[in-house]
C-alpha cells in the first residue's frame, strides 16, 4: 500500500513537471513553426535558438505589474485564471502512459487514476473548464471581456456535446469507460481506422475546447481586443494564456489515446518478458504521437483563418451533432445486426 | 453504522482516487504559489486611469455587465437538454453487448422522439444564429 | 480513515449550502452552489456510485450551473445587493413552515429502518454504469423511454419562450 502510494506520488511529480515542461515549450515552438511557415526566424536572442525563450517569458510574466481593474471583484478575479489552469492540470490523471511498470516484484499501471469511470472523469474535467473563463470574463469588469468570455463559454459547451457523442462508438466497441480498456482494445485495429468520421468529429471538437484557431473567436483581436482575459496582467494573464496550451498537450493525448491506439506501437507483444522496457517504450511512442498533434494543432492554427461566429455554431449543432448521432445509430446497427 | 457503509470500497479504487486528489493537491499548489508569487513580486504603482476598463482609448461608458443577447442563453439550455440526453448514452454503450439487438432497438426508440424534437428546434430555427 | 473524509465532506456541503442561501452576491451563491454539488460526487464516490458521482458534475455542475451563471450575468445583479422587503407577516410563515419541515424530518427519521451492514454489501456493485444500464434498459425502461417525450416538451418550451413572436 505505501509503495503504491509512493510510486503514485512520483509518477503525479514527474508527470506534473512534464506536462509544465511541454506547454512551456510549446510557447516556444508554436513560434518557431509560425516563423518557419511564415519564411521568419522567430525568437533566437534568449540562449541558443532561442532556447531559453519560455523561461524568460515565464519570469516576465511573473515580475509584471499586478493590476486589477476597478469595479471588478477581487475574489472572482483571482479564481478565473486559478481554476483555468487548476482544471487544465487534472485530466491528464485518468490517461494511461505505458503498460505496467515492475519494480522489485510488485506491478504498478503507469497511470495516476484508472478509474472505471475514465471518459467520464475527462469530460467532467473538461466541463468545468468553462468556469474559469466565464468568471474571469465577468469579474474584470470589461464590456470586451464579458462579451468573450460568454462566446467563449457558449462555443465550448455547443462542442463539448458532439464531443460526448463523438466517442461513443469507441464504447458500443469496447464495453467499458475505462481508459486502459479502450487502449488495449485497439492492440490490433487503431480506433481511427475504424471510426474515421468519429475521429474527424472528435478533433474539430478538440479545437473548439481549446479555443484555438480556427475558433479562437473568444480572443479575437479584430472584434474583441483581447477577449476574456483582456484586463488581465502578471501571471494571471500568463494562466489564461498558458492553460491553453496545457489543454492542448492534454487534448493531444486524449486523440492520441482514444483514437491512435494510445501507447501502442507494433511489436509492443513481444516485449512480454521485458515489461520495464515495453512501458518505457510505449511511454516514448504515445509521446511521439502527442508531440505530432501539438505540431498539428500548430500547423492548422497557420492554414485555416478563423470562422465567424454564426458559422462556428451552425458547425457545431447543425453538422456536427446530428452527425455524431446518425453515427451512434450506424456502428450500433453495425454492431449489432450484422 | 456508517463504516459498514463505507469500508466497501476496494483497495484499488481507493488507491486511483487518491492519485486523483495528488494531482489536486499539486495543481492546487501549483496555481496557489504562482497567484502569491506573482502578487508580491510585482511592483505596485495604482493609478486612477490604469484602473479603468480598456477600451481601445474610448471613455467606457455605463455598467459593463450589460444583458446580453438571448441566443446565447437558448444554447445554454438546449446544452442542458442535450447534455443528459448524451450522458444516458453511456450506460447503453457499456452495456451494449450484453443488451444486444433488443436494446439497440430499445435505444431507437429512445433516439427517434428526441431526433423528432432536434427537427423541431430546427425548423423553428431556435439554432439558427443569424435568424434569431 | 474513511470516516474523517466522509465528515470533512460532510462539513464542506453544509458550509457552501449554507453560504449558497446567505451570499448577498448572486455570483457567490452559485459558485457555492457549485462547490456544494462536489462535495455530494464526493459522497456518491464514497459509495462506490463512481457514475452518478461524474454524472453529477457533468450535468450539475457542467451544464445546469453555467446556465445559471449566464441568468445571473444577465439579469445585472452585480452592483448592489438585492434588498428584498420582509414584512413580519411572512416571516412567521417562514418559521412556521420551517419547524414544520423539520419536524417532519425528525419524524421521518425516527421510522426509518437504515439497512443493515450484510445488507449494504449488495451496494457494491449497485453504483457502478454496467449494473445501472442494465437495470435502466430492464427494470426501467418505461421511465427510461418516457424522459425522451419529457425532453421534447422541454424542447418546445425553450422554443416557445425564447423565440420571437413573427
Amino acid at each position: 500500500m505505501i509503495s503504491v502510494i509512493t510510486f503514485k506520488l512520483i509518477l503525479v511529480s514527474l508527470l506534473f513537471l512534464v506536462t509544465l515542461g511541454i506547454a512551456a515549450y510549446s510557447t516556444y515552438f508554436e513560434r518557431k513553426i509560425a516563423a518557419f511557415l511564415q519564411d521568419r526566424i522567430g525568437p533566437n536572442r534568449a540562449g541558443p535558438f532561442g532556447l531559453l525563450q519560455p523561461i524568460a517569458d515565464g519570469v516576465k510574466m511573473i515580475f509584471k505589474e499586478e493590476h486589477r481593474p476597478a469595479g471588478s471583484n477581487r475574489l472572482l478575479f483571482i479564481l478565473g485564471p486559478s481554476l483555468a489552469m487548476a482544471t487544465a492540470l487534472m485530466t491528464s490523471a485518468a490517461i494511461p502512459w505505458g503498460t505496467h511498470i515492475e519494480i522489485g516484484g510488485h506491478s504498478y499501471a503507469f497511470q495516476v487514476a484508472d478509474i472505471n469511470v475514465g471518459v467520464l472523469y475527462v469530460f467532467a474535467i473538461v466541463s468545468l473548464g468553462v468556469y474559469g473563463i466565464l468568471i474571469g470574463g465577468w469579474s474584470s469588469n470589461n464590456k470586451y471581456s464579458l462579451l468573450g468570455a460568454i462566446r467563449a463559454s457558449s462555443q465550448m459547451i455547443s462542442y463539448e456535446l458532439a464531443m460526448g457523442l463523438s466517442i461513443i462508438p469507441i464504447i458500443l466497441y469496447t464495453g467499458s469507460l475505462q481508459m486502459s480498456d479502450i487502449v488495449e482494445g485497439q492492440h490490433q485495429v487503431w480506433n481511427v481506422f475504424r471510426y474515421p468520421l468519429g475521429f474527424l468529429i472528435f478533433l474539430i471538437c478538440a479545437f473548439a475546447e481549446t479555443n484555438r484557431t480556427p475558433f479562437d473567436l473568444p480572443e479575437c483581436e479584430t472584434e474583441l481586443v483581447g477577449g476574456y482575459h483582456t484586463e488581465y496582467t502578471s501571471m494571471k494573464l500568463g494562466f489564461f494564456l498558458f492553460s491553453e496550451y496545457v489543454n492542448m498537450f492534454v487534448s493531444s493525448a486524449m486523440i492520441a489515446t482514444l483514437f491512435f491506439g494510445g501507447y501502442h506501437f507494433p511489436g509492443l507483444s513481444s516485449l512480454e518478458h521485458l515489461p520495464n522496457l515495453a512501458a518505457f517504450l510505449g511511454f516514448g511512442v504515445l509521446f511521439a504521437k502527442i508531440l505530432f498533434f501539438i505540431f498539428f494543432f500548430m500547423w492548422i492554427r497557420w492554414t485555416i483563418p478563423r470562422f465567424r461566429y454564426d458559422q462556428l455554431m451552425r458547425l457545431g449543432w447543425q453538422v456536427l451533432m446530428p452527425t455524431s448521432i446518425v453515427l451512434i445509430v450506424i456502428y450500433g446497427a453495425i454492431f449489432s445486426f450484422l | 453504522m456508517l463504516n459498514s457503509y463505507l469500508n466497501k470500497n476496494t483497495m484499488e479504487s481507493n488507491v486511483d482516487y487518491l492519485g486523483i486528489l495528488l494531482q489536486m493537491a499539486f495543481a492546487l499548489g501549483f496555481v496557489g504559489l504562482t497567484m502569491v508569487a506573482t502578487h508580491t513580486l510585482g511592483p505596485k504603482r495604482r493609478t486612477a486611469q490604469k484602473a479603468e476598463a480598456f477600451e481601445c482609448g474610448v471613455e467606457s461608458v455605463g455598467n459593463a455587465r450589460l444583458p446580453f443577447s438571448i441566443k446565447y442563453f437558448l444554447t445554454a439550455i438546449l446544452f442542458v437538454l442535450f447534455d443528459v440526453e448524451v450522458i444516458f448514452f453511456y450506460p447503453w454503450a457499456v452495456n451494449f453487448k450484453e443488451l444486444g439487438g433488443i436494446g439497440y432497438l430499445k435505444m431507437l426508440f429512445f433516439i427517434a422522439p428526441l431526433f423528432l424534437g432536434y427537427l423541431y428546434i430546427l425548423k423553428k430555427g431556435a439554432l439558427n444564429w443569424e435568424k434569431m | 480513515m474513511q470516516q474523517i473524509l466522509f465528515y470533512i465532506l460532510a462539513l464542506l456541503a453544509i458550509a457552501f449550502s449554507i453560504a449558497t442561501i446567505t451570499s448577498r452576491n448572486a455570483m457567490y451563491s452559485v459558485l457555492s452552489l457549485v462547490a456544494t454539488f462536489f462535495a455530494l460526487a464526493g459522497f456518491y464516490l464514497m459509495l462506490n456510485a463512481e457514475f452518478v458521482a461524474f454524472v453529477h458534475i457533468i450535468v450539475y455542475a457542467g451544464a445546469i450551473m453555467v446556465l445559471f451563471l449566464f441568468v445571473v450575468m444577465m439579469l445585472n445583479l452585480n452592483q448592489s445587493p438585492v434588498n428584498i422587503p420582509r414584512p413580519l407577516l411572512a416571516r412567521l410563515a417562514a418559521v412556521v413552515a420551517g419547524g414544520i419541515f423539520g419536524l417532519t424530518l425528525v419524524a421521518a427519521l425516527s421510522q426509518t429502518i437504515l439497512p443493515t451492514s450484510a445488507e449494504s454489501t449488495a451496494l457494491a456493485e449497485v453504483g457502478s454504469v454496467r449494473t445501472l444500464g442494465k437495470m435502466l434498459f430492464n427494470e426501467f425502461l418505461l421511465p427510461f423511454e418516457l424522459t425522451s417525450v419529457l425532453f421534447i416538451a422541454t424542447m418546445v418550451g425553450v422554443v416557445v419562450l425564447t423565440k420571437k413572436e413573427e
